[in-house]
C-alpha cells in the first residue's frame, strides 16, 4: 500500500522537522551563566514521529481514495455521515431529547458540585456561542470583541450590587439591556466597516472596555475586582452552598432553554431572514429592499444582550469579577466555538461547546500539554471540517401543485 | 432467601468496611495554587512545600493518630478556574487549604470555603482586604499584607533616602497597582514629600521610554514601583539608558534573582523590599535542603511562606484536636509556631505576627540587606 | 520643546518596532486577505531562535560583529522555515474554504506555537543579550535617543526599502502583486500561485524575525508571550495604515507608535491603549479602508 515514494516523502518530512524544531527543542540555553543543554533525543522523536503521522495520513488517504474508486463502480453503497434528518424523525428525535433531558435534570444528583460547576460554565459559554453566532455566523459579521459585552453584564451586576443592593433577577434584565446597549454603541461607527476592518474595530472595542475597567479605579475598583457578588435568591430563602450551585444550574438550563428557543425563532423571523440576506451578500440584500442599517444594528443588539445576561450569570456564579476574565482569548474561543461547531447552527454551538469547554477540563490531568493540544485540535478539526462538526442545512422549500 | 442472606453480608462488610474506614481517616488539606501555565514558578514552590512537611508529619505517625492526605488542585491564577477549584476541594472533602497564590484566584475562591466552613492559609495572597475587610474570618495567611509593605517602602524612601519628590509607577496589574496606591497614600499623609507622577505602563510593551521621559521631566529623586520584574527590569534598563540615575525602590514582586539575571548590570543600586532574610533560621535551611534534595534546584518564590503555612496550619489540627475553624483559630491566635520566619502565630484579622520586611540592595549582583 | 523631541523620538522607535511586525501581516494579507495571527508568534519564536544563536555563538567566542550577523540570519532562517510550515500545514488546505476558518486555524496555530515555545523552553523571561553595540557618537545625545533606537528605525527603513524595490521591480514581486490582484487569473497567466503564496510567507516571516532580534535586543528580554501582544498592536497598524498595502503599514505603525507616546507623555500613559484603538476606531469611520488603502470597488 504504501510506495516507495512515500517513504521517501516521509524521511523528507521528518528530516524537515528535524531541522525545523532544532534551535526551540534541542537547545537550551541560560545566557546569564553562558551554559548550553543539548537535548539531542528531541530531535530524533520529532523525526520519527512526524515521519509516521505522514505515512499513517497517506495509509488512511489511500483506503478513502480505494472506497471512493469502489463507490464509483457501484461495488460498495456510499455510507451517509452524520445526517442531521435522520434526528428530525419523531421516532429518533423525541426519545433522544428525552434522555438528553432527563440527563441534564438528574445531573446535579449524579456528579459532584465541582462538576456541576463545570456544566455551569460550559452552559453559560452555550448562551454565549449562542449570541455570538447572531453576529457572527447568522448575520456574517466578524466580532472579535464580543466579551466587551460578557463584561459589560458582569460589571453591571457587580456594580449595581454593591452600590444598590440590587439583586439577580432585577439585574438579568439591565444586563442584557446595557449589553444591548453597548451593541448599538458599537454597532454605529462601524456600520461602514466590512469584514476584517470590522474584526478590528471589534476587538479594539473589547480591549478599550477592559482598560476603561482596569483604569477607572473610581468606578469599578479596577484590577482588584469586585468581590462578595450575591448567587441568585430564591424568594429569599436561605441556601447552602451546595444548594445554591444546583439552583443556579437549573437557573443555567432554564437561560439555555430560553436562548434555544428565542434564537430559533429569531432565525425564521422576518428580522432572521434578513440577516440571512445579508450574510449572504449584502448589496444584493440592500436591493432587495433590507434596510441595512437596522438589520445590522439589531444584530449587534442583539447578539450583545445575550453576552450581557450570560455577564450576569458570570457575576453571580464565581462572585467575584475582575477585569483579567476579559481578555482577547475568551472572545477567540467563543469565536472557535461558533465556528467549530458549525456556523450558523444552534446543535453546532452546543457541540462546539462541549467540545472546547469539557475537553480542556476534563484533559487538566495533562497539565501543560493542555493548551497545546487544544491549538493544535483547533488547526486539525479546521484543515479537516472546515464547515464546522455541525452543518447546517439550507431549509429550502419546495411547491406542491 | 439466598439473596437477603447475601445482602445482608453485604450490608455487614460495608459498615464494617466503614467502620475500619473511619479508624484510620485520613486528614485532607487541599492545596491550591498555579501550578501550570506561566505562574506556575509562583505556585509550585509552595506546593512542594505542602508536600515536604505533609510527609515529615506522616512519617512520625500523622496529626493524632490519623494520616494527612494533600488534595492538589490548579488553578492558573484564574479567579473564574479559582472558583471551581474551591468547590471541587470542597466536595472531595478538604478541611483545610493552603492557598490560593494569587489574590484575585483567592478573592474568588473564599466565599466557597467561607460557606463551607474551611479555613485557609494562603502563603503568597497579599491584598490588605482579604484580611482587613473582615468579611473571611476563615483566612489567614504567613506573607505580610501589601500595606506593610508599601509602608517599609515609603519608610525607607523618605528617611533613608530622604526624596523629596516621588514617582510613583505601576503594571495596572492587582498587586502592582494596589500597592502603588497605598505608597501614595502614606507618602500624601507623612507631609515629607509629594508624589510628582502617578502612572501604570501596560504590560508587555514593547517599549517604555515615553514614560521614562515623563518620570524625568516630572524632576522625581526617586521612583516607587508596584510590580513584578520583568516590568521594572525594562524600566530600570531604559531608565539608565537615558542616563537617569535616581534610586529605584521596588516590592517582593522585583526581589528575585531573575531580576538581576534580566536587569543584567542595570539591576545594581536597585532597592527591593521582600521579606525578613531567614536564611540562618534552621527550620529555613532544613527545608530549603530537603528541596535541593528532592528538585535538584533552589527552591522558588513563597517557599518559606508555604512551609510556615503548612507547620502553623497542622499545628493548629493538632492542637485543635478537629477542623472546625473556631477552634483552630483559637490556636493560631494564641500559640507561637517555629516556622522559617522564627516563632509566628496570629492577630484577630488572620495578619501573621512575626513575619516582617527588609529593605534589599542589589550589591555586585546580588540582594544584600541594608536595612 | 526637549520634551516633545524626546516623545517624537520615543514614538519613533515604537513605530518602527511595530513597522516590522505590521509588514508581515498586511503582506499576507493583501494576497491572501488572511488575518495571520500566529504572525506575532513567529516573530517571537524569531526572537528566541536569537537568544539561542547568540548564545551558542558568545560561547564558540566569535567577535561581535559575527555573532549579531551570524545571528540574525540563523533567525531570519528560522522564523521564515516556521512561517513557510504553518502555511503549508494550517492555510494552504483551508484555501477554498468558508471565510472564518482560516482565521481559526490561525488561532489555534498561535496558541499551539505559544505553548510548543513554553513547554520547549520556559515559562519564565529570559535576559536577552545586548547585541547592539553602544554607539560612542550618539553619547551626547544618549538622553534623547539610544543607539538601539537608532539602529532600529535605520534596520526598518532599509528593510522597507528593499521590500519596495523587491515588489516594484523583480519578477517575483510582479507575480506577487498579480496574486494579490486576482488569483485566478494569475494562475491562468502562468504565475505558480503557491510558490508566490509560500515566497510572501517565507519573506513576512524573515522580517518579523529580524525585527525579534532587534526589539529584544532594544528590551532586554524575551519570553513566549511577547509575540501576542506586539502581534496585536501590530496588526492594528497595519489596518490602521491599510490593510494590504505596504507604506500603508509602516505610516500606520508610525501613527500609532507617535499617538501612544503623546498619549503618554501628555495625558497618562494608564490609557495609553485606549487611546490607540480609538484613533484606529476614529480613522475607520472617516476612512473605512485606513489611511491608505482603496476601497474596494464592488461589482454585483
Amino acid at each position: 500500500m504504501l510506495t516507495v515514494k512515500d517513504c521517501r516523502q516521509a524521511l523528507i518530512l521528518g528530516l524537515w522537522f528535524m531541522f525545523l524544531t532544532f534551535p526551540i527543542l534541542v537547545i537550551k540555553v541560560n545566557p546569564v551563566e553562558k551554559t548550553v543543554v543539548w537535548r539531542w533525543p528531541n530531535m530524533l522523536w520529532v523525526g520519527g514521529v512526524s515521519a509516521c503521522v505522514y505515512l499513517l495520513s497517506r495509509v488512511f488517504l489511500a483506503r478513502r481514495a480505494a472506497r471512493q474508486e469502489r463507490i464509483r463502480l457501484g461495488l460498495e453503497k456510499e455510507s451517509k455521515g452524520l445526517n442531521l434528518a435522520v434526528f428530525r424523525q419523531p421516532k429518533v428525535c423525541l426519545p433522544l431529547l428525552g434522555g438528553v433531558a432527563l440527563f441534564f435534570l438528574a445531573f446535579p444528583a449524579l456528579f459532584s458540585t465541582y462538576q456541576l460547576n463545570i456544566m455551569i460554565t460550559a452552559l453559560m459559554y452555550v448562551v454565549l456561542g449562542l449570541g455570538l453566532n447572531i453576529v457572527v455566523g447568522v448575520a456574517g459579521l466578524l466580532d472579535l470583541g464580543y466579551v466587551a459585552f460578557y463584561a459589560v453584564g458582569a460589571y453591571s451586576y457587580a456594580l449595581l450590587h454593591l452600590h444598590f443592593g440590587i439583586g439577580f433577577w432585577t439585574a438579568l434584565p439591565i444586563g442584557g439591556l446595557l449589553g444591548a446597549l453597548f451593541g448599538l454603541l458599537l454597532g454605529f461607527p462601524v456600520l461602514r466597516l466590512r469584514g476584517d476592518y470590522l474584526a478590528i474595530v471589534t476587538l479594539g472595542f473589547g480591549e478599550i472596555i477592559r482598560l476603561v475597567l482596569e483604569n477607572w479605579g473610581e468606578f469599578s475598583q479596577g484590577p482588584s475586582g469586585i468581590s462578595n457578588i450575591a448567587r441568585p435568591g430564591f424568594f429569599g430563602l436561605e441556601m447552602s452552598l451546595d444548594g445554591s450551585i444546583t439552583y443556579l444550574y437549573y437557573l443555567m438550563i432554564g437561560m439555555v432553554l430560553f436562548t434555544i428557543f428565542v434564537v430559533n425563532r429569531l432565525q425564521d423571523s422576518r428580522i432572521g431572514r434578513a440577516w440571512y440576506a445579508l450574510r449572504e451578500d449584502d448589496i444584493a440584500c440592500q436591493a432587495m429592499g433590507v434596510d441595512k442599517t437596522r438589520t445590522k444594528l439589531a444584530a449587534f443588539a442583539l447578539g450583545a444582550a445575550w453576552a450581557g445576561m450570560a455577564g450576569v450569570f458570570f457575576a453571580a456564579k464565581t462572585t467575584y469579577v475582575n477585569p483579567a476574565s476579559f481578555t482577547f482569548l475568551e472572545s477567540a474561543i467563543i469565536l472557535c466555538i461558533v465556528v467549530l461547531g458549525g456556523m450558523g447552527s444552534i446543535v453546532g454551538v452546543i457541540v462546539g461547546t462541549l467540545v472546547l469547554i469539557l475537553l480542556p477540563e476534563y484533559l487538566r490531568a495533562l497539565a501543560d500539554y493542555r493548551m497545546l493540544a487544544f491549538g493544535a485540535v483547533l488547526v486539525v478539526m479546521m484543515v479537516f471540517r472546515p464547515q464546522g462538526i455541525v452543518s447546517t442545512v439550507r431549509r429550502t422549500y419546495t411547491l406542491h401543485r | 432467601m439466598k439473596s437477603i442472606r447475601i445482602y445482608a453480608l453485604l450490608t455487614a462488610f460495608v459498615l464494617a468496611a466503614c467502620a475500619t474506614a473511619t479508624a484510620v481517616e485520613p486528614i485532607k488539606i487541599g492545596v491550591a495554587g498555579a501550578h501550570s501555565g506561566d505562574l506556575a514558578s509562583y505556585g509550585l514552590p509552595s506546593l512542594k512545600a505542602a508536600q515536604l512537611v505533609v510527609k515529615d508529619i506522616n512519617d512520625k505517625g500523622g496529626i493524632n493518630g490519623a494520616p494527612v492526605e494533600l488534595l492538589v488542585e490548579d488553578d492558573a491564577c484564574k479567579p473564574e478556574i479559582a472558583a471551581n477549584t474551591a468547590a471541587k476541594l470542597v466536595s472531595s472533602g478538604a478541611k483545610a487549604v493552603i492557598g490560593h497564590i494569587c489574590s484575585g484566584a483567592t478573592k474568588a475562591a473564599l466565599p466557597i470555603y467561607r460557606d463551607a466552613k474551611v479555613l485557609v492559609i494562603s502563603p503568597s495572597a497579599t491584598t490588605p482586604a482579604l484580611t482587613q475587610s473582615g468579611e473571611y474570618p476563615n483566612f489567614y495567611r504567613t506573607i505580610a499584607a501589601d500595606d506593610a509593605q508599601a509602608k517599609a517602602e515609603v519608610d525607607f524612601t523618605l528617611a533613608t533616602l530622604k526624596a523629596k519628590k516621588i514617582a510613583v509607577i505601576h503594571d495596572k496589574g492587582d498587586y502592582g497597582k494596589g500597592l502603588a496606591e497605598f505608597a501614595k497614600t502614606f507618602i500624601e499623609q507623612s507631609g515629607q514629600a509629594e508624589v510628582v507622577l502617578f502612572e501604570g505602563v501596560t504590560p508587555g510593551a514593547v517599549d517604555y521610554s515615553a514614560v521614562v521621559q515623563k518620570i524625568k521631566r516630572s524632576a522625581a529623586d526617586a521612583v516607587i514601583f508596584g510590580g513584578y520584574h520583568p516590568e521594572a527590569s525594562k524600566i530600570v534598563g531604559q531608565m539608565r539608558q537615558k542616563r537617569m540615575t535616581i534610586p529605584f525602590v521596588s516590592d517582593d514582586g522585583v526581589k528575585i534573582d531573575t531580576f538581576i539575571q534580566l536587569a543584567g548590570k542595570d539591576a545594581e543600586g536597585v532597592y527591593a523590599t521582600g521579606p525578613a532574610d531567614v536564611s540562618h533560621n534552621p527550620i529555613t535551611k532544613e527545608y530549603r535542603e530537603k528541596f535541593k534534595k528532592a528538585e535538584g534546584a533552589e527552591p522558588g518564590a513563597f517557599f518559606d511562606n508555604a512551609v510556615a503555612a503548612a507547620l502553623v496550619l497542622t499545628n493548629a489540627i493538632a492542637k485543635a484536636g478537629t477542623t472546625e475553624p473556631n477552634a483552630m483559630a483559637k490556636v493560631l491566635r494564641s500559640e507561637e509556631v517555629a516556622t522559617p520566619f522564627g516563632n509566628i502565630k496570629f492577630d484577630a484579622k488572620g495578619e501573621p505576627i512575626g513575619i516582617g520586611f527588609s529593605i534589599y540592595q542589589v550589591q555586585n549582583g546580588q540582594f544584600t540587606v541594608v536595612q | 520643546m526637549d520634551y516633545f523631541i524626546e516623545l517624537v523620538f520615543s514614538g519613533l522607535t515604537r513605530g518602527s518596532i511595530y513597522a516590522l511586525i505590521a509588514l508581515g501581516y498586511t503582506m499576507v494579507y493583501g494576497i491572501i486577505g488572511l488575518i495571520n495571527f500566529a504572525h506575532g508568534e513567529i516573530y517571537m519564536i524569531g526572537a528566541f531562535t536569537a537568544l539561542i544563536a547568540s548564545t551558542v555563538l558568545n560561547i564558540l567566542g566569535l567577535p561581535l560583529y559575527a555573532v549579531l550577523i551570524l545571528t540574525a540570519l540563523a533567525a531570519a532562517v528560522w522564523a521564515a522555515a516556521y512561517g513557510y510550515t504553518v502555511e503549508r500545514l494550517a492555510y494552504r488546505p483551508l484555501r477554498n474554504a468558508p471565510r472564518l476558518s482560516p482565521l481559526i486555524s490561525a488561532i489555534g496555530m498561535s496558541i499551539f506555537l505559544q505553548n510548543y515555545v513554553m513547554l520547549a523552553q520556559t515559562s519564565d523571561f529570559q535576559p536577552f543579550p545586548a547585541l547592539i553595540p553602544e554607539f560612542a557618537f550618539l553619547e551626547p545625545f544618549a538622553a534623547v535617543v539610544g543607539s538601539t533606537d537608532l539602529t532600529i528605525l535605520a534596520v526598518s527603513a532599509l528593510l522597507l526599502l528593499l521590500l519596495t524595490l523587491l515588489i516594484k521591480y523583480t519578477r517575483t514581486g510582479k507575480a506577487m502583486r498579480a496574486t494579490a490582484q486576482d488569483q485566478k487569473m494569475a494562475l491562468l497567466l502562468g504565475v505558480n500561485v503557491d510558490r508566490v503564496i509560500s515566497i510572501t510567507f517565507v519573506v513576512g516571516s524573515a522580517l518579523a524575525a529580524v525585527g525579534g532580534l532587534l526589539i529584544a535586543s532594544h528590551i532586554g528580554q524575551i519570553n513566549f508571550s511577547i509575540g501576542f501582544i506586539a502581534g496585536i498592536k501590530a496588526f492594528t497598524a497595519a489596518v490602521l495604515g491599510g490593510i494590504g498595502s505596504i507604506p500603508g503599514a509602516v505610516l500606520g505603525s508610525f501613527v500609532l507608535g507617535l499617538t501612544e507616546a503623546f498619549a503618554t507623555g501628555y495625558v497618562s500613559s494608564d490609557y495609553e491603549d485606549v487611546f490607540a484603538f480609538s484613533l484606529l476606531v476614529l480613522i475607520l469611520i472617516f476612512r473605512p479602508a485606513g489611511l491608505l488603502g482603496k476601497a474596494a470597488v464592488e461589482k454585483v
